[in-house]
């Protein structure tokens, strides 16, 4: 069976026995729910932390604080319990190396990771696995069958989280 | 009507033209470099989705390197230099005088090498843009990324602060007929640059 892909800017939902991928997450956050009694699975690709700084919202996937209120409502229309779900997050990195401060100080991939504990922490959702930080990009996978994520990483071997 | 929408055929003809100029400049300064003959393709210019960017170069995963710089003055934008994971060790043995295939990992020296490259193009591409339009650009310091491509180029636009869901994007690429060596030229104008640049050249948009 083919892993259902999930872009840029994206969330999608899955039942077993399907897998839910997002390939290359930089300063982007990758948050996988999941309830294993249900066996269902939601991952979304945000990319900012914080929708209300922009005036005019096109796309709420794109947004921490929108996707996974908006995710985690969607998994209980197709059965999900809110109490039964789960999260592991990976992503967050400062990709870019820079002697200019304008892109130190921004750091969107610590406040992308920042602001997508905060959404879950509101949402009493338990996060049980985190792979953020750093300076390099990973794909995510979830396998709806198992609730278990997995890393990859250019020149690493896939890891667990 | 969005702002993106009223550019026409017209105005990417334009763009083209930039790509052309300037990329032709700086594949002649790379051509210097290394001594060889570098070819390049016809420049393609449109307004595409971010997530869209990275099918222009090709798969998510596959490794890339980088040199972003932000660029201001009337006109501001982005411009970027990537080269495939192949392209980037062997322009780093080449230019180190090492043998080819010494480097199979990227180290300090590596990045060193990569973004004087970058910075040397890059200069050569916006010296042109600026003779043909008669504007000024300056040049951020630049940044350096080496990863998955997609991880690399969505972090190229929100790491550099650009938000927006999409961008007019010029790319041209460029490729040596006798050796390894393949990259990309982008362009990324933004929005209040394009009239400008259009004004500067007699044009309205």
């Amino acid at each position: 069976m083919e892993d259902i892909k999930v872009g840029i800017g994206e969330w999608k939902i899955a039942r077993e026995p399907q897998r839910l991928i997002t390939l290359g997450l930089g300063s982007c956050v990758g948050v996988a729910l999941y309830d294993r009694r249900a066996a269902i699975g939601g991952l979304a690709h945000v990319m900012l932390p914080d929708s209300k700084q922009f005036a005019e919202i096109t796309n709420r996937a794109k947004f921490a604080d929108l996707a996974i209120p908006d995710l985690v409502e969607e998994m209980l229309r197709w059965g999900a319990r809110r109490e039964n779900i789960i999260a592991k997050i990976a992503g967050g990195a400062r990709m870019f190396s820079s002697a200019d401060h304008r892109l130190t100080t921004l750091n969107i991939g610590e406040r992308n990771a920042a602001m997508v504990l905060k959404v879950l922490e509101t949402l009493k959702i338990p996060v049980v696995g985190q792979d953020t930080g750093g300076n390099y990009g990973r794909t995510m996978i979830l396998d709806t069958a198992s609730g278990k994520v997995f890393i990859r990483t250019l020149g690493r071997p896939l890891r667990e989280i | 009507m969005g702002f993106w929408e009223q550019l026409n055929a017209f105005h990417l003809d334009v763009l083209r033209e930039i790509g052309n100029i300037g990329a032709g400049n700086a594949a002649t300064a790379l051509a210097a470099m290394l001594n060889q003959r570098i070819n390049m393709s016809v420049p393609r210019a449109g307004v595409l989705p971010l997530k869209e960017i990275p099918n222009l170069i090709g798969q998510e995963e596959d490794p890339v390197a980088c040199v972003e710089f932000g660029v201001t003055g009337r006109a501001p934008g982005k411009i970027m230099f990537l080269l495939t994971q192949e392209s980037a060790f062997f322009l780093i043995d080449f230019l180190l005088g090492q043998p080819l295939g010494t480097t199979r990992r990227l180290d300090d020296m590596g990045i060193s090498v990569l973004t004087e490259v970058g910075n040397i193009l890059s200069g050569s591409f916006l010296t042109a843009f600026a003779e043909f339009c008669k504007l000024e650009f300056i040049p951020s310091v630049p940044a350096f990324a080496f990863d998955m491509l997609g991880a690399v180029l969505s972090s190229a636009f929100l790491e550099g602060g650009y938000f927006a869901d999409q961008a007019l994007v010029v790319e041209t690429q460029f490729y040596s007929p006798e050796t390894q060596i393949s990259g990309y030229f982008f362009l990324i104008p933004e929005e209040n640059a394009l009239g400008v640049i259009m004004e500067s050249l007699g044009m309205k948009i």
